[in-house]
């Protein structure tokens, strides 16, 4: 392993960390009455877009599979849509463990098992940044589970409603995610060992 | 197999929690306590008042107002239902009904006037009761004993009156009849208990109110009636019902004002209000705010009325009255009189020494009852009674030197009048100050007990942890581990019962028997400590845990770690009031959350793909194992269940926002003819369905083929059971006006049909008990011909065919196997069902208890007992699923992750059948199914009632062994091809494929441990549970929202335990019931 491609990886996981808290507070400055809690969804669009955006360049730049066989098209174009529709999907995700009170929810349900086909790779990965992806992915689903306790505590803030406080939850776990995923191969990195083809 | 010793065990350790929890509640539901004293007429409390004026004949500390008081109690009066508003157009059926106490306050409002009465929680009709009538405040625990109404030994202000010769005439509501035995001059009571009953009562009283008051011969007249109560129980406030019922009262008010001579005094009164669902209890606004009216013909306030009616707590009747019908207030009455009753007719001035006398006379009352509590007992804060003490002797010097003042100067100056004002607020913030005091601390604590019964369930839980860890138990396990300790314990008790009788002492059974619960606990853990060391010395050349690598201990303990951990998150929640209160959602959440990390645990691990291939699949469907895609469809079921019985919730008031599940109130309460239609149709499709989805099953293996009674009783008494099921919804729910003539055929009917399902229902439990076995053996050792002739004898039958095979069990282990061939007779018996019997078993008595406690629901909640069914078979299959793909190498030991789940599920349904941990929630109407007026006893009834409220505990808890038996049950043969030859050679090699559950019996020790750890591993997730909610309830006694939430919760959750464990002890001895009888089965066979 390099520890170029770690830097690099830490780099972009830095950006997409950066970017998701410039959503939350650039769009204010164009959009009247714009808030993270008063127009979720708005922000919750935005940031998926954004982070989306964002990860397939960085993707696209950063040329993530270094062996020969892997960086061939289809395996990027994989890559990249795996990649794009999780971050598409990473804030809805949880929804189908979160808070009943919804039919959202029940859609939902299926998204678990869209999740878990896309993830195949769990223990066969190729590179860190495929770690480094499951890592955020494991972070944003436990911080949407953990963002369902706060909703039915009698403190009567505006964010603890259903989607909000498990989304945030979900964000916020996304970004320890991002900042823990280098550390974590960073320490692992004797035991990680990747097949190259 | 060891039956005896397993039974006794868990019966142990059941023992131990129960005594835990009886000495928790002994320290934390204390009772106030009750003086014995009371009030006389010759108290030296009351000095001669500033003139030695003399009290007329018949009067004691200050001279009566009125000759006589008639108290009309409406049941359930709601300050919003006196409340009259010209102004409203569209009124509520609740609204502007009373208009006759309006006309009466507006037309002549010195003599009359509207309060708001204040209930103090508890709002039951029998608190409320002691409550108007001791003046004090009845505690928490005495909302149990509302079944049995204990005589009040208080003084009381009935025993005043009847002792100071005057008459006191009673009609209504007979729980007046249990609180004061032989105190009326006359009485006619009517049975209160049946809520469905609007007119007895108040028919009653209306045949006798007019005649008694004509007479003259009573001095307090009460008149207690129940319709508007009944009303709201039966209907809800917000019905036409409701509107028929307040107008017959406005009609009873107006011809009884007529009656009134001008020396009495009327009070309506309620003695609480009610929810909008018509229920009370609680301490929510809409109970506690009832409604008090005051009349009399001769003028009674000095000043006009208020704008807003003023409120007043409900104690502060016993004083006012007392003092105006001249008898002494009794002994432990807090309240405060009403001072603007007794202003009288004089000036300012006298009105303000008259005002100043009773307050004085209140006070020294009050003064006199907190010193004589404080001597008896220490639960009153010292500091505050301090303060207290202080405030009264400073207040009573002043009043000496006032009274002193007033006589010297007789014209009173203004100047003197206002200090006699503000001596009477001083006197009023003194009693006011009382009040709270009381209030605050009457819900008092013993530590010591506290801690102990914690302690005590704590250790418990350890103990069954411990105890299920153990992989196989020996004789020697039983001896040091079960008998010494209980030797421990009974020896512990009777050196304690000796001591007692030494030493003279009140013996406490409870505290005896927690003595010896700890002595045995005690005892447990010493000999455990002892034995365990030598089991590993025995197991010698491999123990368990030192050889095994630091990575698979730490894969086990990850392993544990999930299911644990969401039991964890559980338990803390017990800890917060919002998640109490939000439980019926969280509960869910967590089984939801479980099954999940269930599944990521699988994929992590691998189990759910294919092995790597030599030519890795890139992702996709493909790399799925057929048996991933049912695991993962089995969790959409479950997904899709837990989100639909979210659809019966019951409501707590703590959420305002909610609404009641439709699905909740009878069928009857619906008005669209239509709709109740279909509703009562869907619910008997769904009973049928259910008896066919059961048939079915025992039919898919085998056990509906024999001929025993049991097997009869499955195939046609079951139907017979639903069909009076389905009688008794349509009798039930049936307009009850529209029948006319049939009325009484209806009446014979609504009971009779409940009664046959209990005798059906107890018919069919005592055939399980008798002849548990449902297998039909065939035997072919004489014809050795084809093994599988379907016992129905259609051949079309396809399914029989292809799955009787699977369900033959030879009995021929090798020896027997041998023993016949010597025989020279290749036979075999073929026994249909045999692989199943465990399950069947539990499966019938599942069948039989969800019909009897869909009976005491109503009809609608019988689609989410469909879903509880469905939901457990559900996670039954996910269990046996996730075990067999994850090549669960020890089939004898159920995992954590099952059990817990299963808990959850049955916490779940305890919401989703419409209950909540409160107490207004309670389905009383369980009590009358199958009976019409009142019960005899109170057992009954509270078995019904118990039976209704703890469903989902009793269903999940027998039940409990079918997940160690499922797994054998789903046991797949390992080749489908084998499964169509039924040559009997064939059937000879696949024998060990199909044993089933005839593996268990294979190793009858094992067995038996399994069933032992299984027992107590759901004692553990139970009492943990338990555990959690009783710390909460020591550390939050001093919560706000103690009584509300934690209590209630406590209650419910011990009373569950104890329902649930009993019931799981049921469960377990059936399962050995059908081993006895197999076992028998076996040795009959071996007879032939
Ligand atoms: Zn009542
Ligand atoms: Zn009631």
């Amino acid at each position: 392993m390099k520890e170029a491609e770690l830097r690099r990886l830490l780099a972009a996981n830095l950006l997409c960390a950066v970017s998701i808290v410039l959503t939350a507070l650039v769009p204010a400055l164009f959009l009247d009455g714009f808030s993270v809690l008063g127009t979720h969804l708005t922000w919750l669009c935005v940031c998926s877009v954004c982070v989306s955006v964002l990860s397939i360049s960085l993707c696209l730049i950063l040329k993530p599979s270094p062996s020969s066989k892997r960086s061939s098209l289809s395996n990027k174009v994989r890559f990249v849509g795996i990649k794009g529709v999780r971050c598409f999907v990473f804030q809805c995700r949880v929804l189908h463990l979160g808070y009943p009170g919804s039919t959202l929810r029940h859609f939902m349900s299926t998204n678990l098992l869209i999740q878990i086909l896309f993830k195949t790779a769990l223990n066969l990965a190729m590179s860190i940044w495929e770690n480094s992806l499951q890592i955020t992915t494991m972070c944003s689903i436990l911080g949407g589970w953990f963002g369902a306790f706060p909703i039915p505590l009698d403190w009567d803030r505006p964010w603890q409603v259903w989607p909000i406080s498990c989304s945030l939850g979900a964000t916020f776990g996304y970004m320890a995610g991002l900042i823990i995923a280098p550390l974590w191969i960073h320490w692992n990195r004797k035991q990680l060992t990747y097949k190259s083809r | 197999m060891q039956r005896w010793p397993v039974l006794l065990f868990l019966a142990w350790v059941c023992f131990l929690f129960f005594s835990g929890i009886g000495l928790f509640m002994n320290g934390f539901l204390l009772t106030r306590i009750e003086l014995a004293n009371s009030s006389s007429c010759s108290d030296p409390l009351v000095p001669p008042p500033w003139d030695k004026q003399s009290l007329p004949p018949g009067s004691c500390w200050v001279p009566q107002r009125f000759a006589k008081v008639v108290l009309v109690i409406i049941d359930a009066l709601r300050f919003e239902f006196a409340l009259f508003n010209p102004a409203k157009i569209n009124p509520l059926p609740y609204e502007n009904k009373l208009s006759f106490l309006h006309h009466l306050a507006t037309s002549q409002p010195h003599h009359a006037r509207l309060y708001r009465f204040l209930a103090d929680p508890p709002t039951a009709t029998m608190q409320r009761i002691k409550g108007l009538t001791t003046g004090s405040l009845p505690t928490f625990i005495d909302v149990g004993s509302n079944f049995a109404t204990y005589a009040i030994q208080e003084d009381n202000l009935l025993a005043q009156l009847v002792q100071n010769g005057r008459r006191v005439v009673f009609m209504g509501d007979d729980t007046w009849e249990g609180l004061f035995p032989k105190k009326f001059f006359r009485s006619y009571f009517f049975p209160s208990f049946n809520v469905k009953d609007l007119h007895t009562v108040d028919n009653g009283i209306l045949q006798y109110l007019y005649p008694t008051v004509n007479s003259g011969e009573w001095d307090l007249l009460i008149a207690h009636f129940l319709g508007v109560d009944h009303c709201g129980h039966k209907h809800g406030p917000d019905h036409p019902e409701m509107a028929k019922k307040l107008s017959q009262m406005n009609e009873m008010l107006r011809s009884l004002v007529d009656h009134l001579g001008n020396d009495t005094l009327l009070l309506v009164a309620g003695d609480h209000g009610m929810t909008e669902t018509g229920d009370h209890g609680g301490d929510s606004q809409r109970e506690m705010n009832a409604a008090l009216f005051v009349y009399s013909k001769t003028p009674l306030f000095g000043t006009d009325p208020p704008e807003e009616p003023e409120a007043i707590p409900q104690v502060n009747l016993v004083p006012t009255v007392a003092l105006l019908l001249g008898v002494p207030i009794p002994y432990s009455n807090i309240g405060e009189v009403m001072a603007e009753l007794f202003s009288g007719d004089g000036d300012t001035v006298s009105e303000a020494l008259q005002q100043l006398l009773v307050y004085h006379i209140n006070a020294k009352q009050v003064d006199r009852f907190l010193h004589s509590y404080s001597l008896v007992a220490q639960d009153l804060p010292a500091e505050q009674l301090q303060h207290l003490q202080e405030l009264f002797s400073s207040a009573v010097e002043e009043h000496i030197q006032l009274l002193a003042q007033v006589q010297s100067a007789m014209p009173v100056s203004p100047e003197l009048e206002s200090k006699i004002r503000s001596l009477i607020s001083r006197f009023q913030l003194y009693l006011r100050q009382a009040r709270a005091v009381c209030t605050q601390s009457w819900a008092r604590f013993h530590p010591l007990h506290m801690v102990g019964g914690c302690t005590l369930i704590a250790a418990s839980c350890l103990l069954c942890y411990v105890a299920s860890e153990l992989a196989t138990v020996s004789d020697s396990f039983y001896r040091s581990c079960l008998l010494y300790p209980l030797l421990w314990g009974l020896v512990t008790a009777l050196l304690r019962g000796l001591a007692c009788v030494f030493t003279q002492e009140e013996l406490d059974l409870l505290l005896l028997l927690s003595w010896a619960a700890a002595a045995s606990l005690l005892g447990f853990f010493w000999h455990w400590w002892g034995w365990h060391p030598k089991r590993a010395r025995l197991l010698g050349s491999q123990p368990p845990l030192a050889s095994t690598g630091l990575r698979q201990r730490l894969r086990v303990w990850l392993g544990l770690a999930f299911p644990m951990g969401i039991l964890l998150f559980r338990c803390g929640a017990m800890f917060s009031d919002s998640f109490v209160v939000a439980e019926a959602q969280v509960a869910p959440f967590m089984l939801a959350s479980l099954v999940m990390l269930l599944i990521g645990k699988l994929h992590w691990d691998g189990h759910l793909t294919v092995p790597e291939g030599p030519r890795q699949q890139p992702l996709g469907f493909s790399s799925y194992r057929k048996e991933s895609w049912h695991l993962l469809c089995l969790v959409a079921v479950l997904l899709v269940c837990v989100r639909l019985s979210g659809f019966f919730h019951q409501c707590r008031e703590e959420i305002p926002q909610c609404r009641p599940s439709v699905f909740l109130p009878p069928l009857a309460s619906l008005r669209n003819t239509r709709a109740k239609n279909l509703f009562y149709l869907l619910c008997v499709a769904l009973l049928a369905g259910l008896v066919y989805a059961v048939r079915s099953w025992l039919r898919h293996y085998g056990n509906l083929n024999s001929s025993d009674p049991l097997v009869l009783f499955v195939r046609w008494g079951f139907p017979l059971v639903v069909l009076c099921i389905a009688c008794y919804w349509a009798v039930a729910s049936s307009a009850e006006d529209s029948l006319g003539k049939l009325q009484e055929l209806v009446q014979v009917a609504v009971i009779a049909f409940p009664w046959a399902v209990y005798g059906l229902v107890s018919i069919g439990l005592l055939l399980l008990l008798c002849h548990p076995m449902t297998v039909f053996a065939k035997d072919s050792r004489e014809s050795a011909g084809s093994i599988v002739t379907p016992y129905q004898g259609i051949p079309s039958s396809k399914v029989d065919l292809l799955q009787v095979i699977p369900q033959l069990y030879k009995r021929m282990q090798e020896s027997e196997k041998s023993r016949l061939e010597r025989r020279s007779c290749r036979a075999t018996v073929a026994a249909y069902g045999l692989g199943s019997v465990y399950s069947a078993a539990l499966v019938i008595a599942l069948t039989l208890l969800g019909f009897l406690l869909m009976l005491l629901h109503t009809e609608r909640l019988s689609l989410a007992f469909l879903l509880l069914f469905v939901e457990a078979f559900v996670l039954l299959h996910i269990h046996t699923r996730a075990r067999s793909l994850a090549g669960d190498t020890e089939p004898f030991s159920v995992p954590w992750f099952a059990v817990i789940s299963w808990l959850l599920a049955a916490s779940q349904f305890f919401y989703s059948t419409g209950h909540q941990p409160i107490f207004p929630a309670i389905h009383w109407n369980a009590a009358f199914v199958g009976f019409h007026l009142d019960h005899s006893t109170n057992f009954l009834p509270a078995v019904l009632v118990g039976a209704n409220t703890f469903a989902s505990h009793i269903l999940f808890a027998v039940g409990c062994p079918l997940l160690l038996l499922w797994p054998f049950v789903c046991e797949m043969p390992s080749s489908q091809k084998k499964k169509s030859k039924r040559e009997p050679q064939e059937e000879l090699q696949t024998v060990d494929e199909h044993m089933m559950e005839m593996r268990l019996r294979e190793s009858p020790e094992k067995f038996s441990t399994a069933l032992l750890q299984l027992g107590l591993k759901y004692l553990f997730v139970l009492g943990a549970q338990l555990l959690a909610c009783v710390c909460a309830a020591v550390i939050l006694r001093r919560h706000l929202m103690v009584w509300k939430v934690f209590a209630p919760k406590f209650l419910f959750e011990s009373l569950g335990f104890m329902v649930s464990s009993i019931c799981l002890l049921l469960g377990i001895s059936l399962v050995m019931r059908v081993d006895c009888a197999v076992s028998t089965w076996f040795s009959q066979l071996q007879l032939r």
